[in-house]
Order: structure tokens, then C-alpha cells, then sequence
């Protein structure tokens, strides 16, 4: 009985969220519906960290580098041939990939596996760090990822980055990602992977004790986590048309944990909620970085000081609610014996 | 059925075990006891394979087990209460013991493992929808049990069951112990609290700075003069 109308509400959504997308094209204008996508990546970029920040309790900072990833990836699998040759004058691309052009599904995926694939690459390694160190590890790795980008010119242009990346990207593309994304991870979580990733973010000694293979499963998390943040890195390049290494700042995995913080560690629904409530605000409180006119008095803009606004809410939402905004549902997820 | 040959166990340069023979037969209760530091935790961690053996073998019912990692023990039924209770604090009660049949996939006969746990626990079935860290000392303790035998274990070890617990709930527990076996588990139990190790067990040894110097029946060593002026406070 439960199950049954557990899917009807998962219906019902879904429709609303079609309907919603619907409507918004329709009517909405330009800078609108590129919020709505904004939103969309960001609910896939929330979701895959708090996979492994807030259901398995690794603490990674590396999100922007497997971002950097996946946008690359597509940036360069995607954009035509003759875009290239512009794009590469300073020097030419490398032969193999000069005359590369794919569509944008078949680079989305290989957007997610590529960042996948570096993340258990690093992973292997570096997971057996805890808390910190491996907070450090992750964060080095991203930057390195940066660096790296800027200084292999025949692969990605460097510091010139990549103009002219075909805008494949929509809010059926931004919001389908997000759907299954969610989907997936509710799925991971209900098995017997995610009741595992569960008991190692609680205690790993006592896991271990169970017979879960750490190892095993925070590789598993962190590139299932990964995959997500290259795919979203790649809807993100296929919307704004252009990027370059310096767009993958820690500042961007910072705006993620904001997210996740706020959404709860380990928990979808708030995830979802906060990622757009705090995209939406990203653009609604820009007014804040302009010059205010008071009537009586001049207030010179700050730039930067809607993120100021950011840290102090985040300030808050430790202190008050640290189990963020939305309190945990009651609905259970492992259930066997019913009472 | 568990036999430990010459166990050696370091921790960097550090000498935590040297080589100690143990053997375990089947449905009885078998202690060890020991001041802190004597290793009994570390031969515990070592026959589960959570720390590297740096001697010795491990045997299981004529099976080698030395070299297998913890998950493929589990698997074979070997269970472990680990020290300081350690549940999963935000996971319910419930969940908690499905965690605990991790390494099994016979879903019915896991059902029917939970409600053998609820019944032999009433409280936590009480509880179930509770989160295990909102439970009480002795209610985790429990919980901790439950969650073990949700490895449907040939052989259950427990790591200090009594450790920081009230003196009433201590007898909860050494109740607990007594009810596993009329259950007929193979239990392997450390404890502090040598007294009361030693009145339940069938048979128990005495660990001093990883080696064994002293074994025989429970009932036996508690007799024993030797046992009694170091674990047992009795005056000369």
C-alpha cells in the first residue's frame, strides 16, 4: 500500500516537472530558462557530492576537478571540426583528435566515464586517507587537474580555453540529467551498496566487522560521485559555449558543499531543494554586488558580496540545523520486518 | 572447531601478540582474560582478519583462515561484538541489523533472523524505529549482540560486552551471554571483569603481554591462587 503510493508520488512529480519545463520554454525568456538550467546541473552536481560527502562520509574537495573533466571532454568531442582549427591557432590540436566530432549523449557519457575513470585512478590511493588528508588530497588533485589544463595546449587550448562549444545544452538535457541522477542515486541507496556506504559513513571499524569492504565500496562511491560531477561538468560546457581551466576555482566546489550543507548531508530531497533554492539565489541577490542607491545615501557595490551573504547563511545553517534545511523524512528506506 | 596456532601479531615495531595457541570447541563459552594491554582485543582483531598476522595460523574447522580477508570470514560465520558497542548511530535500530546480514542474501531467513533477535530482545523491538544512538547504553550493547548474530554465526567473539556499563546493566549482559548459549552458540568472550568471565565459562585462558600463562576450566581458575591475588582482588 505504501510502496504503491510512494509511486503515484513519484508520478505525479515527474509529470509536474515535465509539465514545469513545458511551460517555462514556452513562456519564459532567455536568462530565465538558462537559471532553470543552471538549477538542473546544479541538483546533479549536489546530488553526486553528497554521495560521497554525506552518504558514504568522505570528506572530497575535489568536485571542480572532475568537472573540469567531463566539460573538457565534451567541449572537445563535440565541437566541429572546423571550430577547432579557430579555436587551436596557437597550436594545432592534437592529429587524433582534429577530426573528432560526436554527439552530444555519447559525449556526455564519455564526459561521466573519463571522470570516473580519474576518480578511481586517484581514488585507489587516496582513499585510504580519512577526514582531512583526504579533504587535502582531493583538493590538490583538482587544482593539479587546473594546472595541468592550462598547460597542455595541443589537448585543450590552455589558458585560451575553448569558444564556440555547440549549445546542445536545454532544460530537457539539464533536468533529464538530474532525474536520473536522482533516480540513481535513490536506487544505490535502497540496495545493499548504499546500506553499506551507510554503515562505513557511521563506523568503519564496526563495518569492517560486518564484513563490508571499505576499499571496495568508497571507490565504488566516489566514482559513481565522479561520473556524475564529469556529466554535469559537460552540460555545464555545452551551456555556456565556452570555458576555460580557470572556471574550475575551488570556488566551485565550494558553491557544491554549499548545497550539500544546506540540502543535509545524505539526504536527496533537501539536496534537490537547496541546489536551486541557492542557484536561483546566486542570480537574485546580485543586486547586491551593484551599487545601491538609498535615496539619502550612495552605497558603492562590492563585488563579491552576495557570496558574503552565502558564507554567513551557511555560517547559520551549520549552527542551527545541522542536519540542513529539511528535516529527515519519516519514510524508511530499509525495511524488511513489518510490524 | 577454532583452532589458533602460535599467533604473532606486531603493530610497527611493537610486539602486541606472542604466539598464543587457542582452541575453541563447538557450543561451549570460551574466555580470555587479561590486564589491558595483554592483547586480548588484538588476537580477537587478528582471528577476523582486521589486523595483519605477522605469524601463525588460524584454523576453522580444519579450513586455513589465516589469510582470508574479513569479509570471506564473516561469510563462513564468524562473528564480532567489537569493543565500545560501536553501532550505527544514525541508522535506525532496524537497520542496524540488516547491516548485520551484510554478507548474506537468503532475504526470508534474514526476516525471520530479525524477528529471532525481537524476540530474544524485546526492547529493541520496541525500539526499532528508533535511531540506534538515541538508545541507552545496555540497549546498544544489545544491539550490538543483534547485529552479530545477524551473521547467523557459528562463533561469536565479543570484545569487552561490559566495557563502561553499569554494574546492573553488566548483569544484563553476562545474562545475554547465558541466554546466546542455550541458543547454542560458540561464543569466544574478553572481558575485563574476570570474575564474572570466568563463573560462565567452560573454559577460559589467562593472557599476560601476549602470551598465555595460564589455561584450564572456568570453575578451575577461579580456584586458582595465581588468578585470584592478579584479576580477582582476593587478599592472600
Amino acid at each position: 500500500m505504501r510502496e504503491k503510493s510512494k509511486t503515484h508520488v513519484t508520478l505525479i512529480i515527474l509529470a509536474l516537472t515535465i509539465l514545469g519545463l513545458f511551460l517555462a520554454n514556452r513562456f519564459l525568456d532567455a536568462y530565465q530558462v538558462r537559471i532553470i538550467n543552471l538549477s538542473g546541473i546544479y541538483v546533479t552536481l549536489g546530488l553526486s557530492m553528497n554521495l560521497i560527502n554525506g552518504m558514504t562520509g568522505m570528506f572530497s574537495l575535489g568536485h571542480a576537478g572532475f568537472m573540469a573533466i567531463g566539460a573538457y571532454t565534451v567541449g572537445i568531442l563535440t565541437m566541429p571540426v572546423s571550430m577547432k582549427e579557430m579555436n587551436f591557432f596557437m597550436q594545432p590540436i592534437v592529429p587524433f583528435l582534429a577530426q573528432v566530432e560526436w554527439g552530444f549523449l555519447p559525449a556526455l557519457f564519455a564526459a561521466g566515464l573519463i571522470a570516473a575513470f580519474f576518480g578511481v585512478l586517484i581514488g585507489a590511493p587516496v582513499l585510504r586517507l580519512t577526514d582531512d588528508y583526504l579533504a587535502i588530497a582531493t583538493l590538490g588533485f583538482a587544482e593539479i587537474i587546473r594546472v595541468v589544463f592550462t598547460n597542455t595546449q595541443s589537448l585543450t587550448n590552455g589558458a585560451l580555453g575553448l569558444k564556440g562549444i555547440p549549445n546542445y545544452t536545454n532544460t530537457w538535457w539539464s533536468w533529464g540529467v538530474a532525474l536520473i541522477t536522482i533516480w540513481f542515486i535513490s536506487f544505490l541507496m535502497k540496495g545493499t551498496y548504499g546500506k553499506a556506504f551507510l554503515a562505513i559513513r557511521e563506523d568503519e571499524v564496526a563495518a569492517r566487522a560486518m564484513g563490508i569492504s571499505l576499499f571496495k565500496h568508497k571507490v565504488m562511491s566516489f566514482a559513481f560521485g565522479c561520473f556524475f560531477a564529469g556529466v554535469a561538468g559537460g552540460l555545464m560546457a555545452a551551456l555556456l559555449g565556452t570555458i576555460d581551466p580557470n572556471m574550475f576555482r575551488i570556488t566551485l566546489t565550494f558553491n557544491i558543499l554549499l548545497i550539500v550543507v544546506l540540502g543535509g548531508l545524505g539526504k536527496i530531497g533537501g539536496t534537490v531543494i537547496s541546489a536551486v533554492i541557492v542557484t536561483v539565489m546566486m542570480e537574485a541577490l546580485r543586486f547586491l554586488d551593484e551599487s545601491i542607491d538609498l535615496g539619502f545615501v550612495q552605497l558603492k557595490g562590492i563585488p563579491g558580496m552576495r557570496m558574503v551573504v552565502f558564507s554567513i547563511i551557511l555560517i547559520f545553517a551549520v549552527i542551527v540545523r545541522e542536519k540542513g534545511l529539511l528535516k529527515r523524512a519519516k519514510g524508511r528506506e530499509l525495511t524488511y520486518v513489518k510490524n | 572447531m577454532l583452532e589458533i596456532i602460535d599467533l604473532h601479531v606486531n603493530y610497527g615495531g611493537i610486539t602486541a601478540l606472542r604466539g598464543i595457541n587457542l582452541t575453541i570447541e563447538e557450543n561451549q563459552i570460551v574466555t580470555l582474560i587479561g590486564a589491558n594491554g595483554a592483547g586480548k582485543s588484538s588476537t580477537l582483531r587478528a582471528i577476523m582478519g582486521l589486523v595483519a598476522k605477522s605469524g601463525g595460523r588460524v584454523l576453522y574447522k580444519g579450513e586455513d583462515f589465516t589469510n582470508l580477508p574479513t569479509k570471506d570470514i564473516v561469510a563462513r560465520g564468524i562473528a564480532m561484538v567489537p569493543e565500545g558497542r560501536r553501532v550505527f548511530a544514525d541508522l535506525t535500530v532496524e537497520e542496524n541489523l540488516i547491516l548485520g546480514a551484510y554478507t548474506r542474501s537468503d532475504q526470508k531467513a534474514i526476516a525471520n533472523d530479525i524477528k529471532s533477535v525481537y524476540d530474544t530482545f524485546p526492547r529493541l523491538k520496541e525500539r526499532s524505529w528508533q535511531k540506534a544512538g538515541t538508545l541507552s547504553g545496555g540497549e546498544q550493547q544489545m544491539l550490538a549482540v543483534g547485529r552479530a548474530l545477524m551473521v547467523n554465526p557459528k562463533i561469536l567473539m565479543m570484545d569487552e560486552p561490559s566495557l563502561g556499563l553499569a554494574p546492573l546493566l553488566v548483569k544484563d549482559i553476562f545474562e545475554i551471554i547465558d541466554i546466546l548459549r542455550e541458543r547454542g552458540n560458540t561464543i569466544l568472550l574478553v572481558e575485563q571483569n574476570a570474575r564474572k568471565a570466568l563463573e560462565i565459562a567452560d573454559y577460559a585462558y589467562v593472557l599476560e603481554t601476549g602470551q598465555l600463562v595460564l589455561e584450564g576450566p572456568g570453575k578451575t581458575l577461579l580456584e586458582d591462587q595465581r588468578v585470584q591475588e592478579a584479576y580477582l582482588g582476593v587478599a592472600r
